[in-house]
């Protein structure tokens, strides 16, 4: 038989790109300088932080910054119980508005310096130079044959990796529970499941993020470098190559004159110190990180020919616009519209924040109708009505709770236990106690389903909640 | 397979396995790198599992099953998980057994410890027949109202509870209400007027010749249980039958029927079943439920 037969395209394209790897090569300067002290700084806050101590009182944790210890959040002396979480969602959307601000004056100084994938990628590329040299010497020892040489250089390299990753992991739990004693149980084989497998998965994700992925995380999974694209304009500072003054580029020979050329002396040396392995020299990219290592890189070139440095710097496209037109370069704008937007509404977010901080109840009162039976009737013909109260104290000091009911007259409220009934109780401090309300009301004050209000009332400091509660009865017709 | 038996499809350039349907043939393309590392990984990782964990059954001189070095055991996990738990609730356990049940109603800690206890062994052992939160059945008693057929208080309850309805053991509540029907000790019409004169006793309905005719049945026949105003006697279980609360059902021919062949319903001896804490809690939940001795 004759099939028909398809045949590929000649030049068919394969659709995935093998990684090239980069070897960013180590540069000097002011930025390189400002960007390994901003790692140490990062580093040692998120090693140091679940280390710090606050004393809260004797049955307290005393961990300054601790999630979810029995549910709750501490940050000092602010404590966050489940049911106020959202003071988390406004923390969130602080970092988000700050992180906005920030773009919208500096550009991508977050990915150049703060991310984690950058602290950490750079902290990899730091072992990596250790154990294999500089961006020439790697690229050598790829090439290379397995020698032992190799061998003990790359082993080395990847056990260091490994144990940061594993460091990395074990600093993230020591965030949920109470350091010390998470430490010491961890290595005596102790500590609860969880612990060991966040560890595992940190170290296996800092691992590949930082030692394998690097560059590709930035260009291929982050979401950021997308949503930047809307956030910067022309009036954000970027890492830019200013090719009003670069071009025509060139090599340039000692006794050569400048006139008529650019400054670009084509040495790619900002090329090689790129950590995204990218030509900054292209324009605004979506890989470029800002990181600023090309400025250092440029700057160090432009001393030895002799010419004026910042042929790559932090500049807006306005300006560079602007000089290649021949006018002079605008002064940086400060005051922008989406700036004050920005700074507008994270002050008020703060301000409301602060707010429901400063007022927030210290207790709460939650009452829970029985369901079964819904209503029982008494032998005097009254109708009798079950609630389960809970008291919740987020105080450390005991409360004294006074509760009223309203809405019914008649109304016979009491709390099983508590002496003759009594609704004066006392509760004790950080947590809920439970009590069993009773209320009779007589059966010809009642109709189906009636609505009381009930106020629980610190008699201290006056502070109450209140709800509303159903009471059920025979319907009369 | 030699070189020259290779049938590589000329579309493709693939070499194929030979196979051929209608005209059609497979493609022997190699499986992902990705998945068959995955796959080989699954391989080590069993064998590492069975050296670790119980795999292999019933070896020779092994019992059941290997044991893996870890020695892993679900059911002796679940027993030390057991065993963790009541030695984190001997303390306030321990406390239960030495208080009274009115002390333990009346300290926050211990009652919120005995409702929490009492509520879950409710729903465990007693729901069954009295309903959740004691709603109560035709037969089986509601136990939210403050009716109480053998006595509402504490001691009582934690009586009741632990000695059972109509059991054999001596501290059993007890009583027996006679067959007047089935044993003939009244005729069905002197049934059906006391059954009448029941009924006037809580108002359900009103004064009439039966009914009248039924009070002397009652004076003779019942009085002695169910009192002479018919109020009832808890230390008999004689319900009260004037009030609004009745066990099996108000209408004429429930009346009527439990006149003639009572049920004398019963109750198990909690107290042969289950510990003491366990009791105690019980009692004091049931108590709360109403929160009225009746």
């Amino acid at each position: 038989m004759t099939a028909l037969k398809p045949t590929p395209p000649s030049d068919a394209q394969p659709m995935y790109k093998k990684r090239e790897p980069v070897h960013p090569k180590l540069v000097s300067g002011k930025f390189r300088s400002f960007k390994f002290a901003f790692m140490a700084l990062a580093l040692a806050v998120y090693y140091g932080l679940p280390w710090i101590r606050w004393d809260r009182g004797p049955d307290a944790p005393d961990q300054a910054i601790l999630f979810f210890a029995d549910g709750k959040f501490y940050f000092g002396p602010i404590e966050i119980w489940p049911q106020e979480v959202y003071y988390i969602t406004g923390i969130l959307i602080l970092s988000s508005l700050g992180l906005f601000l920030v773009t919208s004056l500096f550009g991508r100084v977050w990915c150049g310096y703060a991310c984690p994938q950058t602290v950490w990628t750079d902290l990899y590329i730091a072992v990596e130079r250790f154990f294999e040299g500089d961006r020439n010497k790697r690229i050598k020892l790829d090439r290379a044959p397995w020698t032992f040489n190799k061998i003990w250089r790359k082993v080395a390299k990847h056990a260091v990796w490994l144990l940061i990753a594993a460091a990395t992991g074990g600093a993230l739990v020591f965030y949920f529970h109470d350091a010390p004693s998470l430490a010491y149980n961890f290595f005596t084989g102790h500590a609860p499941t969880t612990a060991y497998v966040f560890v595992g998965i940190l170290t296996f994700t800092t691992y590949s993020l930082a030692g394998t992925m690097r560059e590709q995380v930035c260009t291929y999974l982050c979401p950021w470098p997308r949503i930047q694209a809307a956030l910067t304009d022309e009036d954000a500072l970027n890492v830019t190559y200013r090719w009003d003054r670069g071009e025509p580029r060139g090599p340039h020979k000692k006794s050569e004159t400048w006139e008529g050329r650019g400054d670009c002396v084509d040495c790619n040396a900002c090329v090689t110190a790129c950590p995204m392995g990218i030509d900054i020299r292209n324009g605004a990219q979506l890989e470029c990180i800002h990181c600023a290592l090309c400025i250092d890189a440029c700057d160090d070139i432009m001393k030895k020919v002799g010419r004026p440095t910042g042929l790559i710097a932090y500049d807006t496209d306005k300006n560079v616009e602007l000089r290649a037109a021949g006018k002079p370069a605008q002064k940086f704008r400060l005051f922008r519209p989406r700036v004050i937007i920005y700074a507008v509404l994270i002050s008020a977010i703060t301000a409301l924040m602060a707010y429901g901080l400063f007022t927030r109840s210290t207790f709460e009162l939650n009452v829970l109708k029985d369901r079964s039976p819904s209503f029982v009737q008494l032998s005097d013909g009254r109708i009798q009505n079950g609630y389960a109260i809970k008291l919740v104290n987020k105080r450390i000091d005991p409360k004294n709770i006074r509760l009223e009911v309203t809405g019914i007259e008649g109304a016979d409220v009491s709390l099983v236990g508590e002496e003759h009934g009594d609704l004066d109780v006392e509760i004790p401090g950080e947590g809920v106690t439970r009590f069993r309300m009773i209320i009779k009301i007589p059966e010809n004050a009642v109709d189906g389903n009636d609505r009381l209000r009930i106020v629980a009332i610190d008699t201290e400091t006056g502070e109450q909640d209140a709800n509303f509660i159903p009471f059920s009865s025979p319907r009369r017709n | 397979m030699s070189e020259h038996d290779k049938d590589v499809d000329a579309a493709t350039g693939v070499e194929t396995t030979g196979h051929e349907w209608d005209g059609i043939r497979e493609l022997n393309n190699p499986l992902p790198r990705w998945w068959l590392y995955i796959f080989y990984i699954t391989i080590v990782w069993a064998v590492v599992y069975w050296i670790f964990m119980p795999a292999w059954p019933a070896l020779p001189g092994m019992g059941t099953n290997t044991p893996g070095i870890r020695n892993h055991s679900d059911r002796a996990l679940v027993a030390e998980s057991i065993d963790a738990l009541r030695s984190a609730r001997a303390e306030n356990g321990a406390a239960l057994i030495e208080a009274s049940v009115e002390d333990i109603l009346a300290d926050q800690d211990l009652r919120q410890f005995a409702m929490a206890a009492g509520e879950s062994a409710f729903g465990d052992n007693c729901a069954t027949c009295h309903g959740a939160g004691g709603r109560g059945a035709p037969g089986y008693p509601t136990l939210a109202d403050d009716v109480w057929l053998w006595g509402g208080g504490l001691d009582e309850i934690q009586h009741t509870i632990t000695y059972g309805v109509r059991q054999e053991n001596m501290e059993s509540r007890f009583s027996m209400m006679p067959a007047f029907g089935r044993d003939q000790v009244l005729s069905a019409e002197e049934i059906t007027n006391v059954a009448h004169y029941v009924r006037t006793l809580s108002g359900l309905e009103e004064p009439s010749d039966a009914s009248i005719a039924g009070q002397e049945v009652f004076e003779w026949n019942c009085v002695a249980c169910h009192g002479e105003a018919g109020t009832g006697d808890q230390f008999q279980g004689a319900p009260d039958l004037t009030d609004r609360d009745w066990l099996y059902g108000s209408d004429m021919a429930t009346v009527q029927a439990t006149i003639y062949n009572p049920r004398n319903s019963a109750m198990p001896a909690w107290g042969e079943r289950l510990d003491e804490t366990t009791v105690k809690a019980l009692a004091v939940y049931v108590y709360a439920l109403s929160g009225s001795e009746g």
